[in-house]
């Protein structure tokens, strides 16, 4: 207790250095967690668009799908599994089937993924309900507000897509889109025409078969892989996702650890400088009996508090900012829609428990030891000499 | 009496010269027999018109059968160098220093236009026999750009040709299609082309200028000149393996 008090006094006696080091250090603290609340919230965001929108609770693909294999999409596609068939009646689960085609918008073509998917699901989170048009003349679609714009298609045009069958002729035909629809997920967007499953059936003539099975977000039971059925769960589905965001966040984390790295070098200059300037005040303390641990213990404790002090500061402006961006969002420029994953146009900070403990815990600890460095030299330093003010 | 056989003479003279018409297949053979490449070498040059612009390309090929085909783009600076293998069902695109990269092209994408042009990938090394493909009808016959043709209407034997039916009109003398609407299964116009110029070598009839138009896309359509075409050659083995693209 008699340390604590010595190594309070000592850097409130410190004054002006003392808070502008504190003052630093909360803004690195500060600035660690906002940046990982930043990834954080980027990360749950994106993932819980595309589980909502695309990946429900997990897949089940044709053994032939390749979702980066374009090559691959026109041979993967097979008839329903028995244990697939009854989940689909039960309605815990959704087929869709996916070929590649061409559209053209005002006379111009552009290659595009005709998704075929059943207008009654309630699977995913797309709006597949625009797609029931009791008209047989006219084969309805949706598309995604990124494909509007690219394709400048509006709601009610009639646009001419072409396709190749399952046996590899080629057919053409007219589609009207029906809905345009908002979302940030850029993989059930950009290049993708939606249209019912039974009229792309029909269109390729692949009848009652599907490329794959979207499961229901809380589904228990899954049923076993068999040959052409394999199960992809969210682990597997956002593997890539996980990937590209932990590279981005490698970015922010250089700038928020130079920002702390400036903080630490700060308190490793204050340490040095005191150990030089008190050796008198180390001399009296080791000759007045306190052993060279309790020195040492002293100082590592000084350096320790200014981690402790600007704790507490970086509280006080801290949790209103942090609160005040994580109930408004942070506004994302119309660019970040090209950063290859799905942002909504605001993006929400997440600050969980641990990134909190965690990031206290990591300056705290980067604190003490910074601290306890420069004092390593008080192990070697000779009562008498310290006392003439002799550093060896 | 006299005026009553003109007028019965009139009447029949048609029908005669209708039962004298080829059947659909016997015209079909004599087009293979003009279109069908055993083996070749061709200098060709084709004239896109796009939207800025027209743009022209020369090419060489080599050809051997209805599944091997290679060719070489020449001019211009840009495209000089390109290549494209065809070996059954797949194509390779080669694109020279500085991206000396190889990309593979099979299923829709032979679909795809082959440098902005009105012709595909599977249109440009095409040389299979309409006889093999085609169940063929003869729907009547039509002056067009002054020679007789014959309107054949083809509608595809088995699952997956190309394009599911056509309707060529046959030059009656030369057997080349001279005009071919090529449709979708659905009906829908998808492609035509027109023989506008013709030379024979070595005996047969062969297209000098043709024009393709992608009937989907707006635009003016493509030119293709054939330069020049030997079908006294050997095209070597070599020349049609994965391994000439780099060379």
């Amino acid at each position: 207790m008699l340390t604590f008090k010595l190594a309070y006094r000592n850097i409130i006696g410190a004054g002006l250095r003392t808070w502008l080091n504190v003052f630093v250090l909360s803004i690195a603290f500060v600035a660690i967690i906002w940046t990982q609340g930043l990834i954080e919230g980027m990360n749950k965001q994106v993932m819980d668009a595309m589980i909502d929108m695309e990946l429900g609770g997990g897949q089940f693909w044709h053994q032939s799908y390749d979702r980066y294999d374009p090559l691959s999409i026109e041979d993967a596609h097979g008839s329903l599994s028995d244990g697939l068939t009854t989940l689909i009646e039960k309605g815990r689960a959704t087929p869709v089937l996916i070929t590649s085609g061409a559209v053209f918008p005002e006379g111009r073509v552009q290659t595009i993924l005709l998704k075929g998917i059943d207008p009654k699901q309630k699977i995913i989170n797309i709006p597949s309900e625009v797609l029931q048009i009791h008209d047989s003349d006219i084969i309805p679609a949706l598309i995604g507000g990124r494909m509007a714009k690219e394709t400048r298609l509006a709601v009610g045009d009639d646009v001419t897509v072409r396709w190749r069958d399952v046996h590899g002729t080629f057919d053409a035909t007219d589609i009207r889109i029906v809905g345009i629809m908002n979302t940030s997920v850029q993989s059930v967007d950009v290049g993708q025409i939606w249209v019912p499953l039974a009229s792309l059936q029909n269109m390729i003539q692949a009848f009652d078969e599907a490329t794959l099975i979207v499961l229901e977000k809380q589904i228990k039971a899954i049923p076993p892989d068999d040959a052409v059925w394999i199960s992809r769960d969210l682990d597997y589905l956002l593997k890539d996702l996980k990937e590209l965001i932990r590279t981005k966040s490698v970015g922010s984390s250089i700038i928020y650890l130079l920002l702390l790295f400036m903080a630490l070098l700060a308190i490793f200059d204050t340490q040095v400088l005191a150990i030089f300037r008190r050796q008198k005040e180390i001399g009296t303390l080791m000759a007045l009996g306190m052993p060279r641990r309790k020195v040492i213990g002293l100082f590592t404790l000084e350096g320790a508090l200014h981690g402790i002090m600007a704790l507490l500061v970086g509280a006080v402006y801290g949790i209103p900012l942090l609160r005040l961006s994580a109930a408004r969002g942070l506004s994302m420029p119309e660019t970040m829609d090209n950063f290859g994953i799905a942002l909504s146009d605001t993006l929400y900070p997440s600050y969980g428990a641990g990134l909190v403990m965690g990031t206290t815990l990591l300056v705290l600890i980067a604190v003490t030891i910074v601290s306890f460095v420069p004092t390593r030299k008080i192990s070697k330093l000779k009562p008498t000499d310290a006392l003439r003010g002799k550093l060896s | 009496m006299k005026r009553l056989l003109i007028y019965l003479s009139l009447l029949v003279f048609p029908l005669t010269l209708w039962a004298q018409a080829p059947t659909g297949e016997a015209i079909l053979r004599n087009i293979d027999k003009n279109m069908v490449i055993e083996q070749a070498v061709s200098r060709s040059r084709m004239i896109i018109h796009g939207r800025t612009g027209s743009r022209s390309i020369t090419s060489k090929a080599w050809i051997k059968g209805n599944d091997k085909a290679f060719v070489e783009y020449l001019s211009p600076a840009r495209e000089k160098g390109k290549k494209m293998l065809k070996l059954g069902d797949k194509i390779w695109t080669y694109t020279p220093e500085p991206h000396d990269r190889i990309i593979t092209i099979s299923g829709h994408l032979l679909r795809q236009s082959v440098m902005g042009s009105d012709l595909s990938y599977e249109d440009m090394t095409d040389n299979d026999k309409l006889i093999e493909l085609y169940d063929a009808v003869v729907e009547g016959e039509e002056l067009l750009n002054n020679r007789h043709c014959f309107v054949v209407r083809l509608t595809a034997k088995m699952k997956g040709v190309t394009y599911h039916s056509r309707k060529i009109w046959v030059d009656s003398e030369r057997w080349l299609p001279l005009k071919e609407e090529r449709f979708a299964k659905s009906g829908k116009l998808l492609k035509t082309t027109e023989i506008l110029n013709v030379f024979q070598v070595d005996g047969r009839w062969y297209p000098k200028e043709m024009h393709f138009k992608d009937m989907l896309s707006r635009g003016k359509g493509t030119e293709y000149f054939i330069e020049s075409i030997d079908f006294k050659v050997n095209v070597p083995d070599h020349q049609l393996t994965k391994a000439a693209l780099r060379k």
